[in-house]
């Protein structure tokens, strides 16, 4: 009854081989039975019993509002960016002991996945399967962010004020649970192209980028702003790769005097001090994500004066050193508060407000908020942020921050300087309204 | 020609740091056997010692001493917890124990200093030399050739020229026979990797302030490359690791200076599978590659 | 005990995917997701224990061919799509490229890595996981770049929406590809294959002079490994709709081996038990943490790190105190078990209670095939025969 079943010259015997087949199977399958009492027994333990008002919107009660983001806590990438949450969480925490808005505190659930899309796939679904949020906020970076757009927009949730510069997030027909926030790299690179064009007219001007999508829409950005052969050259740069002396003194024989560079932080440290080691003295016109003051002296270490003087960049929130600024002032008083023990940085100002903008558009949304009445918030147009530029939500455009401000390094302090300017088709032009006063306490009443 | 120069130069002390790595690696290669993926992270932790000493004193010397001397312990300590009690009978398990002492040291250099990073001072400038108009070597690359130099030397001596170094051999070539001739194997494999942990400690602490600063991610990419490093020049060869070492410096730099920074990573996969095809145990190994 | 024909292995196989379907209409659609990414990991898993398990040759290169089936799959998919393609044919089209992807990719490494062993394999292969985001960039007009690739996917069908979620569906589309992959190499490895396989493995100059073709027996354990990783990528490229660098780096290498180890890497029964430690461990610890009243400074510095910590002091442990995995501590407690209780016997039998049962050498069958199996398996070296104790090496 066996033997012939065998595919093949049969050598062994059969029957006494079959013994060790059998109880092996019997153990794949003992196995598999063991996995699903293992799933059974850990949905048991899901968090349930919260949607008890509220005409049962996921993530509200009568008394919280959950939300939840995803950030990269560990691995590479946490460096540059693991102290955001905790802001924004400090944030939160304010609002809550203030009481909440509308009475509801925020419930604010972070989740790390490393960078990496596969598991940004996984604690986003982990959010809004299991933990039913209300509302993603603040998502992080452009690769992980990007993997989880269909599933949330899919899944009707909100995904307000991803942070990352790529223009992805503005699809409002394809994508309209999706917000952005940052000024996208495109409308960064041709501000700063006005800015550089105007102070350095005859300079000759250089591209130091990374080798992705942020690297190409600046590029792309510049070159619409200053001519398609405006620059001298382009160099790009890998992750992968920490030595970037080989582009540095490419740009040094090019002849560059201003580089502008589409890099992260610790790239555009990088650049900059491979440059001084070859006595290579140029000017720097850094995007928002590569062009945090603070951060960059964690690089460079004691040299960071001589090597950051004249140091351009653009940002268009409150500018952590400038004390007079009232949002400044409130942030850095929650960040003594509610996150004591970290530092007060960019990252810091940057967490708050996005924290800031939900619960801005939290409030707007209304008494018994639902997903749609804060996507129609949004819309609308109230809801305004605190930065130095307008956002540009409407119907018609989901788009973050539509322009920024130039900032420059000067003894030691980066500040603002001049006025701020924002997209205006394919050029960018002076913005001259003021920004909206800081509500009591921070808090949008 | 003076940009091949300097590319040339700059891929050589970077490689010097690599041969450096590799050497580590090959140490406990041979006296165990093993390739310790922990290597990296085991040499950020001491590195972290080095800068918390520096900062604590003022003196780089000082930080330095302590990385070696750290380093010494660290190797000790792990081949006499874990490493130990791993076993022979699959190899897979000692590189499994490496990689959970990998996530374990990181974690734990992640909870004790933060995840950001921290700018490491340099001794001497980082800034060429200029010699009849072309520049090239920066005092910290010297520093970098003249440590590197001096240690290969050194252990060069202390393997062929002592009797330590003899018993060092013998227990790892032929751990039963050493033992029936009174040199105490346990004792000399402990050593072993003390001796690969200190060497991966220096080469950390140099590699360190040349890129992005400290972190308990510092040397990922450097341990990938010094691993490619010691398979090229062999594993059993510790001059094939400086050789090595240095050959995948300079091509990381040419092809990084002349094809785009993106390519690095194929070019060293291309340069790997050239040298393994012809030659399957390494561009210098003497024997013919074991199965392990 | 019966002898088990490959009909009734097959309607076992069978009963274990109805079962595990069954299971997704009794738990949330959370679970249901991953339980479809464990049984994509699963195929990967066991792909690997066939290679390094049974076949000695220790691969980092795992995700490498994952990531060949993912974009096979995107890249098929897309391309159907583009051509109005809908239907089951964008459903399987797309998996049968990401099997033959994978497959080419293998059969290539295979042919160069055939003559490396141990370290030296590694070394290839880690350097192969490591080029794989430059690969990606250097060819961003096709695959991507970083940000990789969206996937139109075959949604479930029109019929079963409303009763039966996506979550499900995916789950059900994984569960059946995962069944199949163990079928076809528990097949494979229970057969001539794994027999030569073995020898090889143990012993690749004695396996020649046998007979067996070592080269060719381990360009196909790559090419078989590579189909099975590059199913997986394609399950997962499916259930994520998404291809990216990032999702296949030499983290998610490190994981599936440390999987397969951590579960046995002797058996594919182990590769189960990994599969579901490598989704649901992380998980379960991170959830943990989540939970610990700490202050926001230290919240901050254990968030993601702890869970780190925890998962890399378990590994270092099972190696310490269960070197044959999970599925090797379970057959030794089964073992004892009998040892203590044999079937048939009343249980106070203390013959059998006071046979010491070697811990080293595992397998109760051993005694009897081991010693007749040489005389029957001509081609084969008696190392060869011991078709449990790969868990050994």
């Amino acid at each position: 009854m066996i033997v012939s079943q065998h595919p093949g010259p049969v050598r062994s015997t059969p029957a006494q081989r079959r013994p060790a087949a059998n109880k092996r199977r019997h153990s794949v399958l003992a196995a598999a039975v063991t996995a699903a009492a293992l799933t059974l027994a850990a949905c048991g333990s899901s968090g349930e019993g919260t949607s008890t008002a509220a005409e049962d919107v996921p993530g509200i009660t009568d008394s919280t509002v959950t939300v939840g983001t995803h950030q990269p806590l560990t691995g590479p990438a946490a460096a540059g960016y693991a102290s955001i949450s905790p802001a924004t969480k400090a944030y939160f925490d304010h609002v809550n002991a203030n009481g909440g808005i509308h009475g509801r505190t925020i419930e604010y659930t972070v989740k790390d996945d490393g960078y990496n899309p596969a598991n940004t796939q996984s604690v986003v679904r982990e959010m809004v399967l299991q933990d039913e949020v209300f509302a993603v906020v603040g998502g992080l970076g452009t690769p992980p962010h990007s993997s989880v757009l269909d599933f949330l927009n899919d899944n009707e949730v909100p995904d307000l004020f991803v942070a990352s510069g790529s223009p992805t997030w503005n699809q409002p027909e394809n994508y309209p649970y999706t917000y952005g926030f940052m000024q996208d790299y495109d409308t960064e690179a041709k501000g700063l192209a006005a800015y550089v064009q105007e102070e350095f007219p005859d300079a000759t001007y250089c591209l130091f980028g990374q080798d992705d999508d942020f690297g190409a829409d600046f590029k792309t950005g510049l070159e619409s702003a200053l001519g398609s052969d405006s620059l001298a050259s382009t160099q790009v740069y890998s992750t992968t790769n920490t030595d970037v002396a080989a582009q540095i003194s490419d740009l040094q024989a090019a002849g560059c005097d201003v580089n502008f560079l589409a890099s992260i932080n610790g790239f555009t440290a990088q650049a900059i001090g491979t440059a001084a080691k070859l006595g290579y003295m140029p000017r720097w016109a850094a995007s928002s994500a590569g062009g945090d003051y603070n951060t960059l002296s964690s690089y460079l270490g004691e040299n960071t004066d001589a090597l950051l003087e004249g140091f351009i960049s653009s940002n268009y929130l409150p500018a952590n050193t400038d004390t007079d600024d009232e949002w400044t002032a409130k942030f850095k008083e929650i960040n003594e508060e509610y996150n004591p023990g970290a530092a007060f940085d960019g990252n810091t100002i940057f967490g708050m407000s996005i924290g800031y903008l939900f619960a801005e558009a939290l409030h707007e949304a209304g008494e018994n908020p639902t997903r749609e009445s804060l996507l129609e918030a949004l819309e609308s147009g109230d809801v305004q942020g605190n930065g130095h530029v307008p956002l540009g939500f409407s119907a018609d455009s989901h788009a973050g921050y539509t322009g920024g401000m130039i900032t420059l390094v000067s003894d030691g302090v980066q500040a603002y300087t001049g006025s701020p300017y924002s997209a205006d088709g394919d050029s960018v032009s002076a913005y001259t309204e003021d920004r909206p006063a800081m509500p009591e306490n921070g808090i949008p009443q | 020609m003076d940009r091949f120069l300097f590319l040339t130069v700059d891929g050589l002390a970077r490689g010097a740091v690599l041969a450096a790595f590799a050497l580590s690696l090959v140490i406990i290669w041979r006296a165990a056997r093993i390739v310790n993926f922990a290597q990296g992270a085991m040499a950020v932790a001491t590195t972290y010692i080095a800068f918390t000493v520096t900062s604590a004193t003022g003196n780089y010397w000082l930080g330095l001493a302590s990385a070696v001397v750290a380093g010494l312990v660290l190797g000790a300590l792990v081949e006499r917890t874990v490493m130990r009690f791993v076993g022979n009978t699959n190899p897979l398990n000692s590189v499994i124990a490496g990689l959970g002492l990998l996530l374990v040291i990181q974690a734990a250099l992640g909870m004790i200093f933060g995840n950001g990073y921290r700018a490491m001072a340099t001794p001497f400038s980082s800034t060429p030399i200029s010699v009849g108009g072309v520049s090239a070597v920066s005092p910290y690359d010297l520093f970098i050739f003249i440590c590197v130099g001096l240690m290969v030397v050194g252990l060069a001596l202390l393997f062929t020229k002592t009797s330590l170094g003899l018993r060092l051999r013998a227990s790892a070539f032929a751990p039963d026979l050493a033992r029936l001739l009174g040199v105490r194997s346990s004792r000399m494999l402990t050593l072993g990797w003390a001796l690969s942990s200190a060497v991966g400690a220096l080469a950390a602490l140099l590699i360190i302030p040349t890129e992005l600063g400290l972190n308990p991610h510092a040397v990922d990419t450097v341990f990938v490359y010094a691993f490619t490093v010691a398979v090229v020049g062999g594993l059993d060869s510790a001059g094939g690791a400086v050789a090595g070492g240095l050959a995948v410096g300079v091509v990381l730099s040419w092809v990084s200076g002349y094809l785009g920074a993106t390519l690095t990573p194929i070019a060293v996969l291309v340069l790997l599978l050239a040298v393994l095809l012809l030659r399957p145990a390494g561009l210098f190994s003497m024997t013919k590659e074991r199965t392990a | 005990m019966r002898p088990l024909t490959p009909l009734v292995s097959l309607l076992l196989a069978a009963a274990a995917a109805a079962a595990l379907i069954g299971l997704t209409f009794v738990v949330e659609p959370f679970r249901s997701y991953q339980l479809a990414t464990a049984c994509a990991y699963l195929c990967a898993v066991a792909g690997l224990t066939l290679l390094t398990g049974a076949g000695g040759q220790l691969s980092l290169g795992q995700a490498a061919l994952m990531a060949a089936g993912a974009y096979s799959y995107a890249l098929s998919a897309n391309a159907l799509a583009g051509a109005g393609v809908e239907g089951a044919l964008l459903l399987l089209v797309p998996l049968g490229a990401s099997i033959l992807g994978a497959s080419i990719l293998g059969v290539v490494i295979g042919c160069a890595a055939g003559r490396l062993h141990g370290p030296y394999l590694a070394g290839f292969t880690l350097a192969l996981v490591v080029a794989i985001p430059a690969v990606t960039s250097t060819f961003s007009a096709v695959l991507g770049g970083d940000q990789g690739l969206w996937i139109t996917v075959e949604k479930r069908p029109t019929a079963l929406r409303g009763t039966v979620s996506n979550e499900q569906w995916q789950a059900w589309l994984a569960i059946i590809c995962a069944v199949a992959v163990m079928v076809v190499l528990n097949n494979l490895l229970r057969g001539r294959f794994g027999r030569q396989l073995r020898a090889v493995r143990d012993n690749d100059a004695a396996a020649s002079l046998s007979g067996v073709n070592a080269a060719r027996t381990k360009i196909i354990s790559f090419t078989v490994s590579a189909a099975a990783a590059g199913l997986g990528g394609g399950l997962l490229a499916y259930v994520t709709q998404s291809a990216s660098p990032g999702a296949y780096s030499l983290v998610l290498s490190l994981y599936l081996l440390m999987a397969a180890v951590i579960g046995g890497i002797g058996s594919l029964t182990g590769a189960v038990w990994g599969a579901l430690i490598m989704v649901f461990l992380p998980y379960a610890v991170n959830t943990f943490t989540a939970n610990l009243p700490v202050s926001a400074d230290v919240a901050a510095r254990l968030d993601g790190n702890l869970a780190v910590a925890v998962f890399g002091t378990i590994l270092v442990l099972v190696i310490l105190l269960a070197p044959r995995g999970i599925q090797g501590l379970i057959t030794a407690a089964g073992r004892r078990f009998r040892a203590r209780f044999p079937p048939g016997q009343s249980p106070s039998n203390p013959a059998s209670a006071v046979v010491p049962v070697p811990q080293s050498r595992p397998s109760a069958e051993t005694p009897s095939s081991g010693t007749q199996a040489p005389a029957t398996e001509t081609g084969t070296p008696p190392s060869g025969t011991l078709s449990t104790t790969k868990g050994q090496r």
